[in-house]
């Protein structure tokens, strides 16, 4: 035993001056197009598969890197035609027919033909399928392919975000089998290796039909906590954290020279949602006297420093029906008091704020809990799991108040749901829904749901406490990465090291 | 001494089946449904449906476990729920670092404790003695994070001698690396481990200076050292060993927390994911795997004590 503890020793010894001149700066010290850009992230997949539960670990990691859509969403929010060669919708916006570019491979070496696209697409609505889009792909009445190069959707109504709709969906081979553990996508990279718990690397690869990646090789590594993904950017192991958890570390980034803090759009928002089925809030007055009664901006500032937006309505600036609706219930708490004796509750109420135990809920729930008692209503927090959440609030909605973090873009239409957990229930809003998406122009489409979102906010259908920031913190010598995250996905093929 | 293997042996299978039966009920005790970690915020009342039925909770409860018993006489962890992988191999990957770092720490540890413990005994009534007896009190009431955050802080932010967390890609393949990699987490764990093992060496040695037999061997005309490596050694270790065995399973504990601290990708990672996820194979394979390391273990201390102290095979003879 004791040769081996001196052996052990030895070696950790020359490890100790091997490694002694690396720490600093950046992760290994090839540049340019040779370079692997290692990138740090608290979402490690929970399988490779789109459709199958992978998570937005996935989406992060593989999407628009190994995967690719026949359109693509930007990081400034713009679709663009990726996949897709050509579009062409008929005159009652029915039929969508695409054609492909034909000078496209899978990893696998198999073309890329109309069979995969079809395949992929309906791998989506498929009635087994986990994916969030599942249902904002319903619209398809059927997919047919008439040449290799050609796919013809038909619809069953008109659907003008059916073509943003596309760009959630990846391309896969149809031939390919087991897509939780292996992938086979059209993207500038293939996948390397994925160690469990640790990291996942993909490799530039050279017969990608489009521009090559500026980069030889991207590893993800995975963390749980993001103190020692801190630490790792600190001592050079990795050169990007994808998104910034807590401003705490901020700190330590900004105004150093060595880092880029990258304050970006986010889409996600930090939601006091009722249930609208029950009393007392059931009465928009009720909702709005809560909305009144708590400063969010100290709540913010709180939580997020200098960081974050504030928000009145479920839509972030980056969706095109934004507008700045967050003084339409301002911080008044002499108006909630008399909004509350208005509806009959002069004297306060008590509820129960089911409070998911994950940040940043549980700091967000003692917060609500004395802005409110100075109304005069009792708060009681009763603290839950993300799984009894879901079965609690969103499946049973047996809940009066929850917090909830909600990160989709362009997610005000589940207003226009009355089954939706929250239970909103106003005609005009579902009719505007509706009739948006059905709508022939873009134009019309926004003034539709700008329509909506004004409405939400007026009726406080829920408490939108604030837009979350998408911070991606960089080392400076490092550029070309996405700063938006919108959708939870992160180019790296663009990403170069000095 | 045979008799004893047997009976002993079938304590230890005993165990292991009221471990497995507390482990299934435990976890089905737990609210929520596994089911959720496979849906969204969007998720229809089919999509619901259609994943309870894939992951099985749509089933009565002994059926589940039924099937989980029989898949366990086989061997058989089962599959992930959230990966779809077969739970045994990924454990055992995983148990490429647990392992490796769980007994280097608990060497590093005892080699430390053997030392300071038998110094703080000989020295008892000198300083040397009072300070390392001191050190190991203040040792047993520091959380065996907070040492690994500082040492982060030191070895790996301000001096950058070391990784301040992660393995190589390249595992064991790069020996080198997977010992920089696991340095400071090994000696987190030693650090922590030796304050509680010091503490017993120092008490067995204390109690072996103040028995009759060694008094004896030192009026034969037998120095200080010699008494102790002859007669003191093999008397004091009988209740050391036993202590090891609990002391090496908390090892394993303790290399649970350090692998989150040290972003390892070990079992203690695995474990915490697989809670959070609600990936009920995963954490019923990993706590069936870990229940098998702590009874194993307990049971070749008991071996090993036997095997050093010859009065406890003839009281054990004699009694039946």
């Amino acid at each position: 035993m004791k040769r081996q503890l001196a052996l052990t020793a030895t070696i950790a010894a020359a490890a100790l001056v091997l490694t002694g001149c690396s720490g600093g700066g950046s992760a290994g010290d090839e540049g340019g197009a040779d370079a692997t850009i290692n990138i740090g992230s608290l979402y490690e997949p929970q399988n490779l598969s789109n459709t199958g539960g992978g998570g937005q670990g996935v989406t992060e990691a593989l999407s628009g890197n190994v995967y690719e859509g026949l359109y693509k969403l930007t990081d400034d929010g713009e679709v663009e035609p990726l996949l897709a060669a050509d579009d062409e919708v008929s005159e009652d916006g029915l039929t969508y027919t695409i054609t492909l570019r034909d000078d496209v491979e899978f990893h696998s070496g198999d073309p890329l033909t109309a069979a995969d696209v079809k395949s992929s697409v309906e791998a989506v609505t498929a009635e087994d399928s986990q994916s969030a889009r599942k249902s904002s792909l319903d619209v398809i009445d059927a997919i047919e392919t008439p040449d290799e190069h050609t796919v013809v959707f038909t619809l069953s109504q008109r659907s003008i975000s059916f073509i943003y709709n596309l760009s959630y969906v990846s391309i896969v081979n149809d031939a390919a089998t087991d897509l939780k553990t292996s992938v086979d996508g059209t993207g500038p990279y293939t996948l390397d290796e994925w160690k469990r718990g640790s990291t996942l690397s993909l490799t530039r690869w050279d017969d990608y039909w489009g521009d090559p990646a500026k980069n030889a090789e991207v590893v993800f590594h995975y963390f749980t906590d993001a103190t020692s993904q801190n630490n790792a950017l600190i001592s050079g192991q990795i050169d990007i954290i994808t998104s910034v958890q807590s401003p705490d570390a901020l700190s330590q980034f900004d105004g150093n020279d060595d880092y880029v803090v990258n304050d970006g759009s986010s889409t996600t928002k930090e939601l006091l949602a009722f249930n609208d089925r029950v009393e007392p809030f059931d009465n928009a007055l009720v909702r709005k006297a809560v909305y009144s009664a708590i400063d969010r901006e100290k709540l913010l500032n709180s939580i997020w420093g200098d960081y974050g937006q504030l928000i009145g309505s479920m839509v972030p600036p980056t969706d095109p029906w934004y507008v700045d609706l967050s003084d339409v219930n301002p911080y008044d708490p002499e108006l909630a008091k008399d909004e509350l004796a208005e509806a009959g509750y002069a004297d306060g109420f008590s509820f129960t704020l089911d409070t998911p135990s994950y940040d940043p809920h549980p700091a967000v729930a003692e917060f609500l809990k004395s802005e409110l008692a100075k109304v005069g209503i009792t708060v009681e927090i009763n603290t839950i799991t993300a799984d009894e959440w879901y079965t609690k609030v969103f499946q049973d909605r047996d809940f009066e108040a929850t917090l909830q973090e909600h990160v989709n873009d362009r997610d005000v239409v589940w207003y226009g749901n009355p089954d939706f957990y929250w239970g909103y229930d106003n005609a005009d809003v579902q009719k505007w829904v509706a009739e948006a998406e059905q709508a022939k122009t873009t134009d019309e489409q926004t003034e539709l749901l700008t329509k909506v979102n004004r409405q939400i906010a007026e009726d406080a259908a829920s408490v939108w406490l604030y837009l979350y920031p998408q911070i991606v913190v960089a080392a400076s010598d490092v550029s070309g990465y996405p700063v938006n995250g919108l959708n939870s996905q992160f180019y790296a093929y663009d990403i170069v090291k000095k | 001494m045979p008799a004893y293997l047997i009976r002993r042996f079938a304590f230890l299978v005993l165990s292991l089946v009221v471990a497995l039966v507390v482990i299934f009920v435990l976890l089905r005790l737990l609210p929520g449904d596994p089911a959720n970690a496979l849906l969204s915020v969007n998720a229809t009342p089919e999509q619901i449906a259609a994943a309870r039925a894939q992951v099985g909770s749509d089933r009565p409860l002994a059926e589940q476990f039924a099937t989980w018993a029989g898949q366990m006489l086989r061997f058989d962890l089962g599959e992930s729920y959230i990966s779809g992988l077969p739970v045994l191999p990924e454990v055992l990957a995983r148990l490429q670092i647990t392992l490796p770092l769980t007994v280097l720490g608990f060497l590093l540890a005892l080699a430390i404790a053997l030392v300071a413990g038998v110094a703080a005994a000989v020295g008892s009534n000198r300083w040397y003695g009072t300070l390392l007896n001191g050190f190991a009190q203040v040792g047993i009431a520091i959380p065996v994070f907070w040492i690994g955050i500082i040492l982060v802080w030191v070895f790996a932010l301000q001096l950058g001698m070391l990784p301040s967390g992660g393995f190589p890609r390249d595992d064991w393949e790069a020996p080198g690396d997977a010992l920089t990699a696991l340095t400071l987490p090994i000696i987190t764990i030693a650090v922590v481990m030796s304050a509680s093992l010091t503490r017993y060496v120092r008490a067995a040695t204390l109690d072996v200076l103040g028995s009759g037999y060694l008094r004896t061997a030192r009026a034969g005309g037998a120095g200080m050292a010699q008494a102790l490596w002859r007669h003191g050694v093999r008397n004091g270790s009988v209740p050391v060993i036993a202590i090891l065995g609990i002391e090496l399973s908390t090892t394993l504990l303790g290399a649970v927390v350090i692998e989150s601290v040290f972003t390892l990708p070990g079992l203690g990672n695995m474990l915490l994911d697989a809670i959070a996820q609600h990936d009920y194979p995963n954490i019923q394979g990993i706590l069936v795997v870990s229940t098998l390391f702590v009874l194993l273990v307990g049971f070749a201390a008991d071996i090993a004590q036997r095997l050093v102290d010859p009065r406890l095979r003839l009281s054990v003879s004699g009694n039946r």
